[in-house]
This record gives structure tokens, C-alpha cells and sequence, in this order.
């Protein structure tokens, strides 16, 4: 996206840095549990509050998850990698330090293709993704001159992924937030709730004539929302625009999205610019990877959005789109999958999840994995359309009445007495009285006014309470009309 | 019956086994010696209940025909261990009040071993310094005097309280860490035996960190053989420390064989400093003799970046002091000293919480890693240290053990060097290229100076080979037969 200012056109460059909490039970370097929304402090060791003589000892687990997570962005494993110790002081960071790893991350080299609305799709390169220890909270709020700690976070594992200045506008920032987030959901690598802070996103922006090198960027810090993160570069990347086209030069320091105002501000003096004198954890040894661990983990590795995508438009040959949004979730993916299993017409089930099923739980607000319908349940619906007990209207009335009592929809259809009548006899009787009580009509559409065939269809249907078959209903009626 | 504080930790055990005496006596009689010899200040919390419970309980066990390997036997812990519910305070100001809730992987094997804790000893403030002047609670002096001068004088450091109490009879063993010297040193000044360990031989979980890569438990004993016995307990794998080697821990005592026939030791060149004394090179040159006389034969080796070894530690250990120590900041225990801002209770708990000697060694540590600086300094340290490990793994190709002096001279005067850092920092001269190199070395008392204060001899040995560590200090320990002792024990003061 070019951003239009008074001097000509500007490009955006953007690239995120993504927290993303690994899953985990227990914590990066201690054996406290990790669970969100535990009463405050009571979820920490004496290693995750920093107490003297306390040692690190990694959690093999959530360096299974990284390689994991390392491997879904298609990058490369790094067999040695080090912990070093990021120094700076802050009264929720007890040990003075963060054990995180600088010089040498577990993963670098990746690469994640984003989606854009135009159905078109980029690669967006990831620089590195290394594994790091949260800090705990400071409430602020609490108490009218205190600041109280809670620890709980403290030492939780973190992956940091650092894409490439490869975003180009907001709404690839989106694409790529959440494909990285779908990515993470199908590996079980990181929940990806935005809300609890389970996934954090640091946005690196800057603006640029087309073709001529970088221009100094910003950080903005800890935006909790994908739409926050878009309204934030946009802003952003108008604000240092204008202050370049009124002769200005931007700084390179960190900024703070303002939601309530949309706005971004600055967030350090420079008086406080850290010197985290980073170096190497003496309490930790380099991180050995074995290569056969490493393909043991590949060789369980789910199949990914970009993957199931491609199977489902060859398999089921449903449109990219419709795959696409699909696959963004897995949970949606099973569940159409089991939709579609054995059926003639897989787009047809691909458009009951996506327009009736989604349009639903959107209502509701919930997620599929609320579904008052089951997939077993949709199934159910959609062969008694297939076998043409209902028809697709009657369908949809079927339908909501499922979302409303979670009945199976035979039960409805038995309960409610919506058969669909595909008895010819009965279907001409209806026919032959509309044709009987609308005589004018009928004479006019022999005079040649075609278009009042689908009249006619309707007060059929109409009479026979929607429950004809259509098709059944075109075909004696054209037949009769013609005389 | 003899003294009880007199006796080694072998001739305790056996005494205990055979009921010559009880725990309790054992004990009653370390609590007793260590009242009265409260002037060298060795202690900083005695724990003589503790110890008596200890003790019965040790006798219990003795009376069924069990008991570890220390049972009954009365030691003393540096301050530096965590030990669970007793005061813990490493000699500073800013852990106030900090009692620990865990004790540390070594101590607990102690107590597993049955030993009997008598208190917890002095030492140089966060374990920094080489004359234990630095503690927040005053100076340990050592037990020796000059004869005919009354001056006391420092026991070294930074183990100088662990030093003094075994030396002055009044622990039977003690636990220290070394990190640039600061067993074998305070041994040396204080005519005991002291060894540090392979890096990663002792768990360094629950011992207050100072820096890491270079910390090291190990023994402070009267004799070689105890030395040996104690180190078989302390010893030993931790998956709680990842710098702690999974290796089986030999039984140390069984390799004091005395026979050395045929083993070569190396005398390094680069260790004969300027301004030796003269007897400390003549007591050198004594225990070349010695162990040629038992059959060993002395190779010259070189470990040429010996002279960057001081400066080299003087950035590493700092370096990572600056970040072990960034957690004493008054928000979860020790000394909280208020301020307006969270900034300012930081400056003031810091500031009135550490010593002059630890401040002085957060800032160069701050500096040495700070951006631009982290490569001049930071790095190219590390890569002196990889050279000087190099150096070691040369040598040892031509020699089994390396024998050298353990300090540039004997105990001096409380008070001084103490405005002078550089000279203070030139006792670890012989030790701190052992530490970077992360290999185990062990003080043995060798003889007197001039002025009738003891001074040792250190061997250097390969990693985890402790073994022939103990069986040739063994034999300089008998070839030197050092039975002096220092004239203030017994009189209580």
C-alpha cells in the first residue's frame, strides 16, 4: 500500500515481532505451573522469584515445542544455541536479568506465505525465533502509592519470532499475524489468545519513497489486537509522513498505541535507553540439539493451513477462498472435514459450514468448538437434502431450528412434518388448482409473458407449504402451463 | 582422653565407632572451643542447639551400628551455603534477616552424611575479597600470630572465617567456595589443607552465586586425608545445577596410597612472578625435593598467558557478579532501604546494602559488559580464558600434576593492602588460572616463613582427576610433616 502525501507516494515497512506463549505446563527454567488467572503469586518457584543460590534448569518440553514451531515456519533448526542474559532492572524482573537468547536463537531462517484479499498470496520471511523467560506483573492499581508484584508469569517460556521488513501495509500485517497465529494453533505450540496475553506484538514501522533504502523506524510496543496492530502501523506510518513532509526527521525510539484515541506515543526518555548488556548465561550450557530428536518431532508434525489448503481445493475442489477460510482454524477444517467425508457434493458442505454454520455462531458468539450443532449432526441435514427428503429452503429452517433445540435434523423434519412431497399426483392437484383459481394468468402467460412462470412456482410452493420438490414442481408445471 | 578438638576427622570417626566418645562429647566439646574463641570472630551465627540435636541424633544412629560417613562429626558452613531456617547472609549488609526456606545440594549431603552443624562462618562480603575484610560483621582474624607481634592478621579470603575455625580447632572441617583462590589461599595463610574441586564436581545449587562459571565448593580440613573424606560427601551430580557433571564420585581416601613412583609433575616457568619472596621460592623449590625424594620426577612445563590470568579474571568475575547481584534490590527479601520512586529504593537499598569492595566490583563488571565496551573487554577475556585453558591442556600432555606456590607471600596485618585493591588482588596470582581453567587444586601446608607463619603449596591437577590430586598432596603432607600450630589456640583468643 502507498500512503499519498503532499510530496508524492510513501511506502510502508513493517516488521513484527511477535511473543508468542509457548504451551506448556510447567515454566521455561522452573517446575511451576503456568495456568492463566491463578490468584497472584501463587504460581512460583524460588528459581522464578529470583531467591539466592536459585538455578535454571530447562524444560525439554518447551524446547520440543520451539523446534516445533521452528519447523512450521519452515526454517531452520539451529543443533547449538545459547542462552544469554538480558540485564536490566524493573521491580516485576526479580533476578535483575531475563534469560533470553541473543546472538544465537534456536530457529532462524524461516518463511510463512500470508493470504491477501485479493486471493492473491506473498511470503513473508522470519529472521528468528528464540526462547525466552516472561517477567511477572506490575499492578499499578492496587494501592494508592504501592506498585504490588505478582509473579505468577514470572519465568513462563516465550517464543520471540522476528519477521523481515517484508510487510508492505496493514493489512498485511493482519495476513501475516493471523497466519502466524493459525500456524501456532495447528501445532499446539501457542494458544494464540491475544487478550490473555498469550500472544503480544511488537511492530516495527517505517516509511519510505518506493525503491530507495529503509527509513528509520519505530516500535511500537505491546499491541493487544490484530486490528489494533493495523490501526497502530497505519497511524504511525501517516504520523512519520507528515513529519518528514514538513521537514522533520523521525527518531528512532519506541511508541505506545493509544487504543481508546488510535494514536501512537512516545514512550521513553532518553535518559532511560537501556544498555541490557547482554552475555552469555554462565548457569546454563549451550543448547545441544540432537538431529534425530529433531526428526522425530518433524515426523510427528500435523499437516499445516498452507498444506490442508492445497488438499482441499484438490480434493474436495472447493475455490481457494472458501478453503482458505476454512483451514484458518483447525478446528473448522475437522469439523468440515467430517462434514464432507463420503459426500457426492463437498462444496455443498463447504457452504453450509461457512455461510449457515459460521453465520450462526457469529450470531451467538461462539466458536465452533460451542457448536450446538455437531458436524455428525450437519451431515445428518445434508443427506436428507441429498436424498431429497427436504429441500435446500426447508433446509435452512431445519437448520436454526437445530441451532435453537440441538435436535437431530431427521427428528425435526419427523416432529415437524417437513417432508419434502415428491408424489407427482399430489404435487399436479396443487398445480391444477392454482392454474384453476388463476385463469387470467394463466391466459396471459400463453399470450407470451414468460415471466410470470416463477409466480406461478411460488404459489405452488406456496400451497403445498414449501414442501414440493422444486425441481419436480418446474417440470409438471411447464408441462401443464404449455397445455 | 585426648582433645577432642584436636583430633582429625578420620581418627573423630573411628573414635565415634569404636565409642572412645559420643557425638555429643564431640560436639559439646566444638561449641565450648567455639565460645571461647569468639575473638577471631569466625562465626557469624553460631547454631550450638542445632548442633547438639545433631549430635544426639547422630548418636542414635551410631548406637544402632548405622551412620553416614561424617557422622557426628562437627563442621562449620561458609555463609555463602543456604541453609534452611538458619540466617544466611553471605556476609553482607543486604540480606538482612534472610533465612533461607531451602538448603543447599551440598550442605544437605553433609547432613545426609550425618555431620553436625556448628555455625555459619565469616567470609569476604559476597565471597569478594582475599583478606575476609570485607564482611559486613567485622574481620575473622587468623589464629597465627607473628611470633613477638600482637597485630592480628587477616586469614585470608574469601573462606577466611572456614579457614580460621578449622586451623583454630574449633570446627573439625568447614565448607568454603572458590573462585579465584578463596579456599586454597585462606588454607595457605591458616595452615590447613584446602582443595577446590573440578568446576561442576559440587552442585552450586542453594549457594549464593558470585560468579558462576568460576564458583566451586570444596573442603577447608586439617589434613589431607580429611580433606579427601569430606570432599567424598560433598561431591556429586545435580540435575538441580546444569553445570554439574554426571559422573560417579570416586572414594577419594583410597587414592592416599603414597606412592608417587614414577609419576611426573610440572614446575611452570611462568610462575616464578616478580618479587617472589625468596622463601616462598625456596619452600617451591623444598617440595620439588620432596616428591622427587618419593619417586616422582619434575618436568618444566609453560603456561604462557599466566600473566593475562589476572587481569582476565578481573573481568569475568566481575562481569558476571554485576548480574548475579542485580536480584538483591529490596522488593523480596534482605534489607529494603525506602525511597520515593522505585529507582531511588533501588539506589538506596544497593547502595547502603553492599560493601565498598562488591560496589567496586558491580561497576566494573556494569562496564566491562556495556555496548561498546562488551568486545574490548567482555569478550576478548573470554577468549584469553579459552587460551589459558589451552595452556593447561598442553602441560598435561608432559605431566601428571603441577606443583607451585599457593600465594606470593603469608598472612599480613588486618588493615593492610586494604586501600589498595591492584595488591590485593595479586594473592590470587597462582589460583585464578586454576578457576578459569575450571580445574581442581589443592593448598597443602608446607612450612613456615621466616616470621613464623605457615605458607603452601599448591598442585594443580586434571579435571575430575582429583584422585592423584589427594594422593601426591598426601605425600608432601607427610614428606612436610607441618605440626606447628597456631599459638592462639586453647587460649581463647
Amino acid at each position: 500500500m502507498l500512503i499519498e502525501g503532499k510530496t508524492g507516494n510513501w511506502e510502508i515497512v513493517v516488521g513484527l515481532e511477535v511473543h508468542a506463549q509457548v504451551i506448556s505446563n510447567a515454566k521455561l527454567f522452573s517446575g511451576a505451573a503456568t495456568a492463566f488467572g491463578a490468584p497472584p503469586n501463587t504460581q512460583v518457584s524460588f528459581v522464578d522469584a529470583a531467591f539466592p543460590g536459585m538455578l535454571p534448569v530447562i524444560n525439554r518440553f518447551c524446547v520440543e515445542q520451539a523446534v516445533k514451531t521452528g519447523l512450521g515456519l519452515n526454517a531452520t533448526i539451529n543443533q547449538v544455541s545459547v542462552f544469554d542474559r538480558k540485564n536490566y532492572f524493573y521491580a516485576d524482573l526479580p533476578a535483575g536479568y531475563q534469560i533470553s537468547q541473543y546472538t544465537r536463537p534456536i530457529v532462524s531462517n524461516g518463511r510463512i506465505t500470508i493470504d491477501l484479499p485479493d486471493g492473491k498470496t506473498k511470503e513473508i520471511g522470519i529472521t528468528r525465533l528464540h526462547l525466552e523467560q516472561d517477567a511477572g506483573k506490575s499492578l499499578h492499581d492496587q494501592h494508592p502509592s504501592k506498585t504490588y508484584v505478582d509473579l505468577n508469569r514470572s519465568g513462563i517460556a516465550l517464543m520471540e519470532i522476528v519477521s523481515e521488513p517484508d510487510i508492505r501495509s496493514p493489512e498485511e500485517a493482519g495476513a501475516y499475524l493471523k497466519k502466524l497465529r493459525s500456524i501456532l494453533r495447528y501445532l499446539g505450540t501457542c494458544d494464540g489468545n491475544m487478550e490473555e496475553g498469550s500472544l503480544r506484538c511488537d511492530a516495527n514501522v517505517s516509511v519510505r519513497r518506493p525503491g530507495e533504502p529503509y527509513g528509520t523506524r519505530c516500535e511500537i510496543k505491546n499491541v493487544n489486537s490484530i486490528r489494533y496492530v493495523m490501526q497502530a502501523i497505519e497511524y504511525e506510518a501517516r504520523r512519520q509522513v507528515e513529519v518528514i513532509e514538513s521537514g522533520g526527521t523521525v527518531e528512532q525510539e519506541t511508541r505506545l498505541f493509544d487504543a481508546s484515541r488510535g494514536i501512537t506515543r512516545s514512550m521513553r526518555s532518553k535518559e532511560h535507553a537501556h544498555d541490557y548488556r547482554y552475555f552469555p548465561d554462565p548457569d546454563l550450557l549451550p543448547l545441544v540439539l540432537d538431529s534425530k530428536w529433531i526428526e522425530e518431532i518433524r515426523a510427528q508434525m500435523p499437516e499445516l493451513p498452507d498444506a490442508k489448503k492445497e488438499r482441499f481445493v484438490r480434493d474436495y475442489k472447493l475455490s481457494p477462498y472458501d478453503a482458505g477460510v476454512l483451514v484458518a482454524e483447525r478446528e473448522s477444517a475437522d469439523f468440515f472435514e467430517e462434514v464432507a467425508k463420503g459426500r457426492k457434493d463437498p462444496k455443498l458442505a463447504a457452504n453450509w459450514v461457512i455461510v449457515e454454520l459460521f453465520g450462526a455462531l457469529n450470531r451467538l458468539g461462539l466458536d465452533i468448538t460451542k457448536s450446538p450443532v455437531s458436524a455428525k449432526q450437519l451431515a445428518g441435514l445434508l443427506d436428507l437434502i441429498e436424498n431429497n427428503t427436504i429441500s435446500g429452503r426447508i433446509a435452512k429452517d431445519v437448520f436454526a431450528l437445530m441451532i435453537e433445540t440441538g435436535k437431530d435434523a431427521a427428528t425435526i423434519v419427523e416432529e415437524r412434518g417437513l417432508k419434502q412431497v415428491t408424489d407427482t399426483g399430489a404435487i399436479e392437484a396443487a398445480i391444477d388448482k392454482v392454474m384453476a383459481d388463476n385463469a387470467a394468468k394463466v391466459a396471459e402467460y400463453r399470450g407470451g409473458k414468460q415471466q410470470l412462470f416463477g409466480w406461478f412456482v411460488g404459489q405452488v410452493m406456496k400451497a403445498t407449504g414449501g414442501k414440493a420438490n422444486p425441481s419436480m414442481v418446474n417440470e409438471l408445471l411447464r408441462k401443464k402451463l404449455a397445455g | 582422653m585426648t582433645n577432642l578438638t584436636d583430633l582429625t576427622i578420620a581418627e573423630a570417626r573411628d573414635g565415634l565407632r569404636k565409642k572412645a566418645f559420643s557425638a555429643r562429647e564431640l560436639t559439646e566439646a566444638h561449641v565450648k572451643a567455639v565460645e571461647a574463641a569468639r575473638d577471631l570472630n569466625a562465626f557469624i551465627t553460631e547454631t550450638p542447639e542445632k548442633a547438639l540435636a545433631m549430635a544426639k541424633v547422630s548418636d542414635e544412629r551410631l548406637a544402632r551400628g548405622e551412620g553416614g560417613l561424617l557422622e557426628g562429626v562437627p563442621i562449620g558452613i561458609k555463609d555463602l551455603f543456604c541453609t534452611e531456617g538458619v540466617l544466611t547472609t553471605a556476609a553482607s549488609h543486604i540480606l538482612d534477616g534472610f533465612v533461607p526456606p531451602y538448603e543447599s545440594t551440598v550442605t544437605a549431603n553433609l547432613w545426609k552424611a550425618g555431620a553436625v552443624m556448628l555455625g555459619k562462618l565469616n567470609m569476604d562480603e559476597f565471597a569478594m575479597g582475599s583478606s575476609n575484610t570485607t564482611s559486613y560483621y567485622g574481620p575473622a582474624k587468623n589464629p597465627w600470630r607473628r611470633p613477638g607481634d600482637n597485630r592480628p592478621l587477616v586469614p585470608g579470603g574469601s573462606s577466611g572465617g572456614s579457614a580460621a575455625a578449622v586451623a583454630a580447632r574449633i570446627a573439625m572441617g568447614a565448607t568454603a567456595t572458590d573462585t579465584g583462590g578463596s579456599i586454597r589461599q585462606p588454607a595457605s595463610f591458616c595452615g590447613v589443607v584446602g582443595i577446590k574441586p573440578t568446576y561442576g564436581r559440587c552442585s552450586r545449587w542453594g549457594i549464593v552465586a558470585f560468579a558462576s562459571s568460576l564458583d566451586q565448593a570444596g573442603p577447608i580440613t586439617r589434613t589431607v586425608r580429611d580433606a579427601a573424606i569430606m570432599l567424598r560427601v560433598m561431591a556429586g551430580h545435580d540435575p538441580k545445577d546444569s553445570t554439574s557433571v554426571p559422573r560417579p564420585v570416586p572414594d577419594y581416601e583410597a587414592a592416599l596410597t603414597g606412592d608417587i613412583r614414577g609419576l611426573k609433575f610440572g614446575i611452570p616457568k611462568e610462575y616464578r612472578v616478580d618479587g617472589m619472596s625468596s622463601e616462598i621460592e625456596k619452600l617451591w623449590q623444598q617440595g620439588v625435593e620432596w616428591l622427587r625424594a618419593a619417586g616422582a620426577e619434575p618436568v618444566e612445563i609453560s603456561l604462557p598467558h599466566t600473566k593475562y590470568a589476572l587481569p582476565t579474571y578481573y573481568i569475568i568475575a566481575p562481569a558476571e557478579a554485576s548480574s548475579n547481584l542485580a536480584r538483591y534490590d529490596g522488593v523480596r527479601f534482605g534489607l529494603r532501604v525506602p525511597g520515593n520512586s522505585l529507582d531511588e529504593m533501588y539506589e538506596n537499598t544497593r547502595g547502603q546494602g553492599f560493601g565498598a569492595e562488591v560496589r567496586r566490583r558491580i561497576l566494573i563488571g556494569t562496564y566491562v559488559l556495556s555496548a561498546g565496551y562488551y568486545d574490548a573487554y567482555y569478550l576478548k577475556a573470554q577468549r584469553v580464558r579459552t587460551l589459558i585453558a589451552r595452556d593447561f591442556t598442553e602441560a598435561f600432555r608432559k605431566c601428571d600434576v603441577i606443583l607451585t606456590p599457593t600465594a606470593p607471600s603469608a598472612a599480613f596485618p588486618i588493615g593492610e593492602k586494604a586501600d589498595d585493591p591492584i595488591a590485593m588482588y595479586l594473592n590470587d596470582v597462582f589460583t585464578v588460572t586454576v578457576n578459569l581453567a575450571g580445574l581442581p587444586g589443592i593448598s597443602v601446608p608446607a612450612g613456615l616463613s621466616a616470621d613464623g607463619l605457615p605458607l603452601g603449596l599448591q598442585l594443580i591437577g586434571r579435571a575430575f582427576d582429583e584422585e592423584t590430586l589427594f594422593r601426591v598432596a598426601g605425600v608432601l603432607e607427610s614428606a612436610a610433616n607441618f605440626t606447628a600450630k597456631p599459638p592462639a589456640v586453647g587460649t581463647g583468643a
